[in-house]
């Protein structure tokens, strides 16, 4: 019972955390540098020219990317195969003006206005 | 074909007597002439008045420089009776026997000699062929460099468990060899190059000695684990005529039955698949010929559970609501039963590793799955090449052919399943159609990105393919994971896997031969070709046009050995170095390659480079135009990375 009411505190906690760090602002950014950050670092690679994501590389980035503390988290210390962009390869000034491109990226039409998507 | 009333003689004699040239010719001539040769010149030279200068007489002994029925017409023979449609080849000095018999004794007809640029090139024809057609081709190649040239084919194929008859030619006897490039160009043991990749094989002394092995080797190589096998045709051999009368026997060729699961193992593996709540099915190289892709239909059925393709072969259709590829990972780590089908890794497909400083794996299956693995490889694993894979924590185990024993397991299963059972496998298949369905609308999803994009989107690029093919009778020769994903794949030769050993340069030539396979029966091949594999071998462009193969090639032409510029990026960072310098090394770049020219200076019809995504559909239209008509076209398309 002690171990189930410690996990629902750390839960809480951690949700709580994660709350916190969806809701804190993503530091201004230029997207027109941010963009040309995502060729120039490689991010391009894994995740697509237009960060839509690339088949068994890495997931769809934009538009409507994770909270900037997430993604920040995320590439300083992954968890799965992509590798580690520290703050001495990509410091926070270019992670802001990347995050900025990522928020830039347009949404598509949707599949039902796509007539070769309704094969 | 010349003609002589001379009796045969051995190439090896008359080499003896030839050596050292014409002047060598006369001084031997010279000296050894004896009444009866007199009387045989004398006879000559009155039959063909007016007489030449003297130094051209032959004198006594008339040299023989005709022969009637070369071995290399019986080596034909051979090929013919296994049923050989093609040979696929660039010319070689080593082969020339075999191959002047090939076009003039054999009629250049079944088999037709198909010219290939390169060896490596034929080899890899072969293995798309073979993929198509179910069975091999021919493959000649020139001794030593010609071997050396087509290995990384031969290796494919052999990773890939793909049947190739290769002949090489090749001079043993050091006394008859031409002086020079024909040194170089022998070797004592001209198998051992490819030996540790092959399933077999020989160097025959005899024209007896070769029927036996060509059929042998067929046979072989036909048997699963199917892969590639190497006759080595002698030059002697092949030169010397045949005797008088002489008929070597050629062996029936009769087709072993492939092997099949142990009884046991199969009643044990359908009771673990009826009694589990989640059994899985992963299929890589199941599939051989179309029955295979039937058989697993039937089981899926009969047991209402997932199955996950890995695309080896073309083993399920792609929209089958039990098709669960897409959520894989979800799957598997749900799974209670897993049963892999000549699945290649099977260790890294339920482990996830992590390719970091320090690599990591771990264990994505619950603690209690179950693991069956059926394959034919373990009938045949070689030492030094280390393709066979990290051991996975199996429980049961066959060392079978998996398209053979699935009729023992469906019905192993089908007899054991109860009322009881199949209530709750009609529920269950009910949530994995549902959940197929949410997958295929979450797929579609995802292609919708960058849809307007330039680069053009790799998804966009499979679309407005598939849009312009689907109503027609198409095979994808090619390995992309969009048309996976998007396509209605049901038929067997809608798709041939990879190349197996990851040698890049296999893609380009092996749509050419399974193009050449599809030909006979008006099928539309296509093939979306990555620029860096074209590189590797262009001169297949020209055998595509010189032949009149109808092949629409489509390139992914992201203008990089991609898949290495992530590696180096990967470096990069890891080292905390500069970070933008990963197309280095990398990149098909400054100048960009125009592959469109390129098409066309070999005579293959050429579109693009197309940049503008509206501008893609209209091209294909075009290109599919020259293909109706039974030639090569290939379109240019400028795309993001994957």
């Amino acid at each position: 019972m002690t171990r189930i009411i410690l996990g629902m505190v750390l839960l809480g906690m951690t949700l709580g955390a994660a709350v916190l760090c969806a809701q804190a602002p993503a530091p201004a950014g230029s997207a027109a540098n941010g963009r040309k950050l995502f060729e120039n670092d490689g991010c391009y690679q894994c995740h697509g020219r237009e960060a839509q994501g690339g088949l068994g590389t890495g997931p769809r980035l934009g538009p409507r990317p994770i909270a900037f503390v997430a993604v920040q988290k995320y590439i300083r210390q992954p968890t799965g195969q992509m590798p580690p962009y520290t703050a001495k390869v990509v410091n926070d000034k270019d992670l802001a003006d990347i995050y900025a491109f990522l928020q830039s990226v347009t949404t598509p039409p949707p599949v039902k206005n796509i007539p070769l998507l309704n094969n | 074909m010349s003609k002589t009333q001379k009796p045969p003689v051995g190439r090896r004699g008359f080499l003896k007597g030839a050596a050292g040239g014409a002047a060598a010719l006369v001084t031997s001539v010279a000296t050894t002439s004896t009444p009866v040769a007199a009387q045989e010149a004398q006879a000559a030279r009155n039959a063909t008045a007016p007489v030449a200068t003297q130094e051209k007489d032959p004198g006594g002994n008339v040299e023989v420089l005709t022969g009637d029925r070369p071995g290399s017409d019986f080596m034909v023979d051979v090929i013919k009776a296994l049923g050989f449609e093609y040979i696929f080849a660039n010319p070689g000095s080593s082969f020339r026997g075999l191959h002047e018999s090939v076009i003039n004794y054999g009629g250049n007809n079944k088999p037709e000699f198909l010219t290939c640029c390169h060896e490596e090139s034929s080899v890899a024809m072969g293995h798309g062929y073979a993929k198509i057609e179910g069975k091999p081709v021919c493959v000649l190649a020139h001794g030593t460099v010609g071997l050396q040239h087509a290995s990384m084919a031969v290796y494919n194929a052999y990773v890939d468990r793909a049947p190739v008859f290769m002949i090489i030619g090749n001079t043993l006897d050091a006394a008859t060899r031409r002086p020079g490039v024909e040194w170089a160009h022998s070797v004592q043991d001209a198998g051992v190059l490819v030996r540790d990749f092959t399933k077999f094989d020989d160097c025959p002394l005899s024209l007896d000695h070769f029927a036996e092995s060509a059929v042998r080797a067929y046979k072989i190589a036909t048997t699963p684990p199917t892969m590639p096998v190497l006759l080595v045709a002698d030059g002697d051999l092949q030169e010397t005529p045949m005797k008088p009368g002489e008929k070597p026997h050629v062996p029936k060729m009769t087709w072993a039955a492939p092997p099949q699961g142990d009884a046991g193992a199969v009643m044990e593996t359908a009771h673990m698949l009826v009694n589990a709540d989640n059994p899985v099915i992963i299929a890589d190289r199941c599939a051989r010929t179309a029955a295979g892709l039937k058989l697993l239909i039937e089981l899926a059925d009969t047991l209402q559970c997932a199955v996950i393709n890995q695309y080896g072969r073309m083993n399920f259709p792609s929209r089958h609501p039990l098709n669960q590829t897409e959520r894989g990972g979800a799957v598997i780590r749900n799974a209670d039963v897993i049963l892999g089908l000549e699945v290649w890794d099977f260790w890294g497909t339920v482990n996830n590793f992590r390719d970091q400083l320090h690599r990591t794996s771990r264990p994505i299956t619950k603690d209690s799955a179950k693991m069956i693995a059926i394959s034919a490889t373990d009938l045949n694993t070689r030492s030094n090449y280390q393709d066979f894979q990290r051991m996975p924590d199996l429980d049961l185990s066959m060392a079978a052919d998996s398209e053979a024993t699935l009729p023992a397991l469906i019905e192993a299963c089908k007899k054991l399943v109860t009322g009881d059972r199949k209530r709750v496998f009609e529920e269950r298949g009910k949530k994995l159609g549902e959940a197929a369905k949410e997958a295929h609308e979450k797929m579609l999803a995802d292609a919708s990105y960058a849809w307007d994009a330039s680069p053009i989107s790799t998804a966009r690029l499979a679309m407005e393919l598939y849009g312009q093919i689907k109503n027609k009778d198409w095979s994808l020769v090619s390995n992309n994971p969009w048309p996976q994903r998007l396509w209605n794949f049901d038929k067997h030769y809608q798709y041939i896997g990879g190349a197996g050993g990851a040698g890049v340069g296999y893609g380009s030539p092996a749509a050419v031969g399974a193009a050449v396979a599809n030909k006979k029966y008006g099928r539309l091949s296509v093939n979306i070709q990555n620029d860096g594999d074209l590189m590797y071998a262009p001169g297949v462009l020209w055998t595509q046009a010189h032949h009149k193969i109808p092949l629409l090639t489509v390139m992914h032409n992201n203008r990089a050995y991609h898949q290495e510029v992530m590696h180096l990026q990967r470096m990069a960072n890891r080292h905390q170095r500069d970070i933008t310098t990963a197309e280095v090394g990398t990149t098909l770049k400054n100048p960009n390659i125009d592959y469109g020219a390129l098409a066309r200076s070999m005579g293959v019809h050429g579109e693009g480079p197309i940049t503008d995504p509206k501008e893609l559909g209209p091209a294909i239209a075009r290109a599919m135009e020259v293909v109706a008509k039974g030639e090569p076209a290939l379109v240019d398309v400028v795309t993001q990375p994957r």
